[in-house]
Formats: structure tokens, C-alpha cells, sequence
């Protein structure tokens, strides 16, 4: 019977079989994949997370100005299980780019994003981008107060490009403030058009991927080294099927990561205001702005990288440029960063001290982002000190470290400084 | 059919020519849903003109009205007030308007009150640093963030201070003096904001 309904379905659709074997248990990954490895599919996990909830979320939220605190609350206590669900997914959002941080890291860490995957890398940094996107809109629509002025903040940016952007602030407000317009047309492009894009963006990232073969912590192309392994006498030595090594692999990181998270959803789903900021608690208010307004933690970066970029020639917008840039950077990391070899192991020492650098200054931006060197710096130098100053120089200071580091790692690779270690021939764990 | 010669030439204009029309009319279908965004006839008629009587005003008053969802801040400023506006300037950025917070303000209100009457300020209540809306100290006392304190606004998001006609004070994060909306007299007691004074463009 069974077999029956195989054969049936295998002379309808003869492609789905072996498109299965391909991506899963004939794609042969490296053997040698380490703890990094875990957070491409933990990315995954994350998002399926987010659609189910999300779609769970919209069968009671109400996308109006008036409605929208009013629905949320709603959720949070009258419909049952409602607190777990929404809880899921703002706990969600903040682990996706937990996430997503550690793997883009290791993609640089690993050289993941040179030749030949550069295609990986962009289609990967466009999943970035629409990501970030996708949270912007999201944090807007419960409509608390920060929701308001967040957007309002962060459409604002758009308004400090010369001629255009007083008219290009209405146009994606679709109101001279943050209004029903807004957050309708947030939630329309929350939950139907960024999710798709997305998951286009995220099946286009795999299959480029899997037309190219994975990278490993060593950096050496498997499918250059011996042929041969238990599975076929024609693919890499160094390469095991995905399925099952890999995705029971994979089963260990969710295990731990889904401890990790339910820890946060039941017993810390604000986490301290980090995840869910308190002044969201009350409505939006257009007559009345929230003590203090920063984004949430995973823009602080790029944001700290606004506030520390002055005005000039009577324009904010160079800011503006600048923090778009510091993403623009990344995506053209491939070309920035030419060195022949690509794991970190094997590398010169310019490139791991540069690699730190770059590190601590973006941690040091998400200081200065989330306004924690305010309550730092007067425990460190005293109470008296001037905190726009000590800001704007540490800012400033570590925003020329960040993209000093793209600049550092384009002369260091293209004028042939770097001095690397010998790369071994196969994968240093092989038997 | 298969053996007639190919007109390579032919060919490529069609498919450009195709392509070109194509793409204009993609480009045009574009252009409703652009303009779909803008802000509709409904968002247009609320950010319609507002009538307001200033009758009940009373001297050192401040009256909060919305236009356009923006707070607008009326002030019946009193002759003390008045008269420490001009001792301001050393401390301001732009006390004369014309640096620049030059666009702050319609040509007609481009003075030292930075009004069309002295007494009546008339302003959009929203800080030019971040958008926040500054708290009106109107009385002439010493403040702990100012022991010479003339009477003015102060934002509780990041500190920025401005004087009795909205003109930001040295040394804070805002940059330009709090916007001036467009406003006339209907009669000695009514204010329309929204409208610029007959003869005034």
C-alpha cells in the first residue's frame, strides 16, 4: 500500500526524490563542523518560530491605532495561552538576531563569504537587511508608547536627506505623524511581504550554498582533497551525508537552544527591558515622549554610529550614511577582504588583532547604543565628568575602529602584508 | 519555417522594443501603488486648518491645541516674560532666527518674539533634537538646571532648553529653535493655525 503510493506519487512528481537526496542525504558537509555551526539551523528554527507564532498572534491582533495596545493586551490576557504565544515571539525576534550575529561571525571568522561563496554572503546580508526590517515594523505594532516613538525616530532618519526627505517622511507614514496609516501598512508589510521575501531570500541563501559545498573551521575546500568515503566512491573523503549526521547534529544545538529560550520566555520574557522595553506598557502617546528613546538591543550598533557622526555643512545626513554604510561594508566584504586563506587559524596576526578590534568596537557602539556608558563611565572616572563629551570621543573612537577595520583588512590582503601559516591539505580532523 | 534565415537584427529590435514598452508599463502600473502611500485625502483634511479662540487665555497661560496630531503650544506671555527675551541672546544659538533656525518660522514671525503679536506666541511644541515635547516652566525662578532661569521650556528627554519664544539656549543637544506653523488672526481674539496672514506667501 505504502509502496504503491511511492510509486504513484514518484511517476508524477519523478524530481522530488532526488532533489531530497541532493540537499540532504547526499549533500556531503565537511566533517569537521564545530559549535559555530550550529546557528544556520537554529536560524531556521527561529524562523519557522516566528511565522507559527506570528500567525497565531494576527488571529487576534487588531492593526489600528485605535484597537492595536488594546489587542495586545488582549492577547497577553484573555486569550488562552495568549502570553506564551506572544511571549514566543518577541523572545523570538531578540534570539534571531542573537542568532544571526554568531553566524554572520563565523562567516567572517571562518572566511565563509570568500570565493567561491560570495553569492552565499550577499544573499545572506540581504536576509539581514530584510530582517532588520522586518523587526522594525514589528516592534511598532503593539502601539505603546515606544512603538510610537520609535518610529517616529527611525522614520526621521529618512527625513535628514536633503530636498526630498521632508516629503519622503509623509510618504512612508502616509501622515504628518505616526498614525492608523502607518502602522496598517506596517503590519500588511510585517506579516505578508517581508515574510516572503525572506523565505525567498532563504532558499535562494541554501541553494546557493549547497551548489557550492560548505566551508569548515579549517578553511580547506573538501571537494579539492581526496575522493572516497563511506557512501560513494566519488565524493569527498572529508564529507559526511547531512542527513543524518548533520541534522542529529543540529538536534543537540536545539535541544540546548530551546532550553535557553523557554528559560527567557517563563521566567524573563522582558528580560529586564532589553527584549521588551517597559515604556511599551503604555499607549502610544503623540503629546508625550517616553524619558528616553533608544532602539532595542540589536540596533544600538548601528544607531550609536548615527548619534556619533556630527552635523555638517547644515545636514544630518551624513550620520544616516554612515550607519547605512556600516551595513553597505558588509556586503562587500568579499572584496574588501581578498586574502587567500580563509580560517582564521591560518592567518596573520594583523588579521586576528584587526578581527578583535572590530569585535570590541562594536560591542563598545552597543554601549554607547543602549546609553549603558552613561551609567558606566561616572562608576569609572567620576561623577562630575562631562557625559556628551566622554560619549562623542569613545563613539567616535570606536566608530572609526569599525570601519578602520574594512580598511585595515582591504590594504592588509590587497598589498599582500599578511603573513599566513601553511594550510593543510585536508581537514586537520580526518582519519 | 526552419530553414528560412534568421534576421538576427529584426530579432533584437522586437525584443528590445518588447522589453522597452514593457518596462514603461511596469514603471506606470508602479505608480499607483507609489502613490497609494501618500498620505490620503482623509490624513490631508485632519491636518486641515485649526480655529482657536483666545479668549480664556490668561496672561503667563499656555493653551495645548492639535493640528496635524502636533501639539501647538498658544502662550499669553506676560510683560516680564516679554521684557527678559531680549536679555536672552548672548545664550542662544539664533536669537535674531536668521542662522540657523531659519526655517523655523514663517517670514511674518521672523522677529524678537518670534510672533505676529508680542504677547502671543503661537509654536509647535516638539523639541528639534529628537521629536520629544518640552515641559513649559514659565515662571521666572532659579531651576536646578538654570539658577538664572527667565522663564522658557525644558525637554525631559535630553535636556534642551529654550526661552519664552522657543529659542534654544547654548550648550544642549537641539540644534535649531522649536518651529514657528503658520498662523493668522481672524479677528483681535481668534487665531487659524495652518493659514498664512492674507498678502503674506
Amino acid at each position: 500500500m505504502a509502496n504503491a503510493f511511492v510509486r504513484w506519487f514518484d511517476e508524477r512528481a519523478p524530481g522530488m526524490a532526488p532533489m531530497y537526496r541532493k540537499h540532504m542525504t547526499e549533500y556531503y558537509a565537511p566533517k569537521n563542523f564545530n559549535l559555530w555551526y550550529y546557528f544556520g539551523s537554529l536560524a531556521i528554527l527561529v524562523l519557522v518560530n516566528q511565522i507559527v507564532t506570528g500567525i497565531f498572534l494576527t488571529m487576534n491582533y487588531d492593526p489600528s491605532a485605535a484597537g492595536a495596545f488594546d489587542s495586545v493586551q488582549y492577547i497577553m490576557r484573555d486569550v488562552e495561552w495568549g502570553w506564551l504565544i506572544r511571549y514566543m515571539h518577541t523572545t523570538g525576534a531578540s534570539l534571531f538576531f542573537v542568532v544571526v550575529f554568531l553566524h554572520m561571525f563565523r562567516g567572517i571568522m571562518y572566511g565563509s563569504f570568500k570565493k567561491p561563496r560570495e553569492l552565499v554572503w550577499v544573499l545572506g546580508m540581504l536576509i539581514f537587511l530584510v530582517l532588520m526590517a522586518e523587526a522594525f515594523m514589528g516592534y511598532v505594532l503593539p502601539w505603546g508608547n515606544m512603538s510610537f516613538w520609535g518610529a517616529k525616530v527611525i522614520v526621521s532618519l529618512f527625513g535628514t536627506i536633503p530636498v526630498i526627505g521632508g516629503h519622503l517622511v509623509e510618504w512612508i507614514m502616509g501622515d504628518f505623524l505616526p498614525a492608523d496609516s502607518t502602522l496598517n501598512r506596517f503590519f500588511a508589510l510585517h506579516v505578508i511581504a517581508l515574510p516572503l521575501v525572506l523565505l525567498l531570500l532563504v532558499v535562494l541563501h541554501l541553494a546557493a550554498l549547497h551548489e557550492v559545498g560548505s566551508n569548515n573551521p579549517d578553511g580547506v575546500d573538501v571537494k579539492h582533497g581526496p575522493k572516497g568515503n563511506r557512501w560513494d566512491a566519488l565524493k569527498p573523503a572529508d564529507g559526511i551525508p547531512f542527513h543524518p549526521y548533520y541534522t542529529l547534529k543540529d538536534l543537540v544545538g536545539v535541544g540546548v537552544f530551546l532550553i535557553v529560550a523557554a528559560f527567557i520566555i517563563f521566567f524573563a520574557p522582558t528580560f529586564g527591558g532589553w527584549f521588551l522595553e517597559h515604556d511599551n506598557s503604555i499607549a502610544a502617546n503623540n503629546l508625550l515622549t517616553p524619558a528616553q528613546i533608544k532602539p532595542v538591543w540589536y540596533f544600538t550598533a548601528f544607531y550609536a554610529i548615527v548619534r556619533m557622526v556630527p552635523s555638517f555643512a547644515g545636514t544630518a545626513v551624513w550620520g544616516v550614511i554612515a550607519m547605512f554604510g556600516s551595513i553597505a561594508v558588509l556586503f562587500a566584504l568579499p572584496w574588501i577582504d581578498v586574502g587567500p586563506v580563509k580560517s582564521i587559524r591560518y592567518r596573520g596576526t594583523g588579521y586576528k588583532v584587526g578581527l578583535t578590534v572590530f569585535v570590541i568596537a562594536f560591542l563598545s557602539l552597543m554601549l554607547i547604543g543602549t546609553d549603558l556608558t552613561d551609567v558606566l563611565f561616572p562608576k569609572l572616572f567620576g561623577a562630575d565628568i562631562d557625559l556628551t563629551t566622554w560619549d562623542n570621543v569613545f563613539g567616535r573612537i570606536m566608530t572609526l575602529a569599525y570601519f578602520g577595520f574594512f580598511v585595515f583588512l582591504w590594504l592588509y590582503t590587497h598589498l599582500g602584508w599578511e603573513k599566513t601559516k601553511p594550510v593543510p591539505e585536508r581537514v586537520t580532523t580526518h582519519d | 519555417m526552419a530553414n528560412e534565415v534568421v534576421d538576427h537584427g529584426r530579432r533584437r529590435f522586437l525584443t528590445a522594443t518588447t522589453a522597452v514598452v514593457g518596462g514603461v508599463g511596469v514603471v506606470a502600473a508602479a505608480v499607483p501603488f507609489i502613490k497609494s502611500w501618500e498620505p490620503s485625502a482623509r490624513a490631508k483634511a485632519a491636518g486641515a486648518p485649526v480655529t482657536q479662540s483666545l479668549k480664556k487665555v490668561e496672561s503667563g497661560q499656555q493653551l495645548i491645541v492639535a493640528w496635524r496630531s502636533l501639539p501647538v503650544f498658544i502662550v499669553n506671555r506676560t510683560p516680564a516674560q516679554l521684557a527678559a527675551l531680549p536679555k536672552q541672546d548672548p545664550r542662544l544659538v539664533d536669537p535674531k532666527s536668521n542662522g540657523s533656525s531659519a526655517d523655523q518660522q514663517p517670514k511674518y514671525a521672523q522677529n524678537e518674539t518670534r510672533s505676529i503679536k508680542p504677547e502671543w506666541l503661537v509654536m509647535i511644541g516638539i523639541c528639534t533634537h529628537l521629536g520629544c515635547v518640552p515641559n513649559y516652566v514659565g515662571e521666572m525662578k532659579p531651576e536646578p538646571f538654570d539658577p538664572d532661569w527667565q522663564g522658557g521650556y525644558y525637554c525631559p528627554c535630553h535636556h534642551s532648553r529654550y526661552d519664552m519664544a522657543g529659542r534654544v539656549y547654548q550648550g544642549v543637544p537641539a540644534p535649531k529653535n522649536m518651529q514657528i506653523p503658520p498662523y493668522h488672526y481672524v479677528d483681535d481674539t481668534t487665531v487659524q493655525i495652518g493659514v498664512d496672514p492674507k498678502g503674506a506667501a
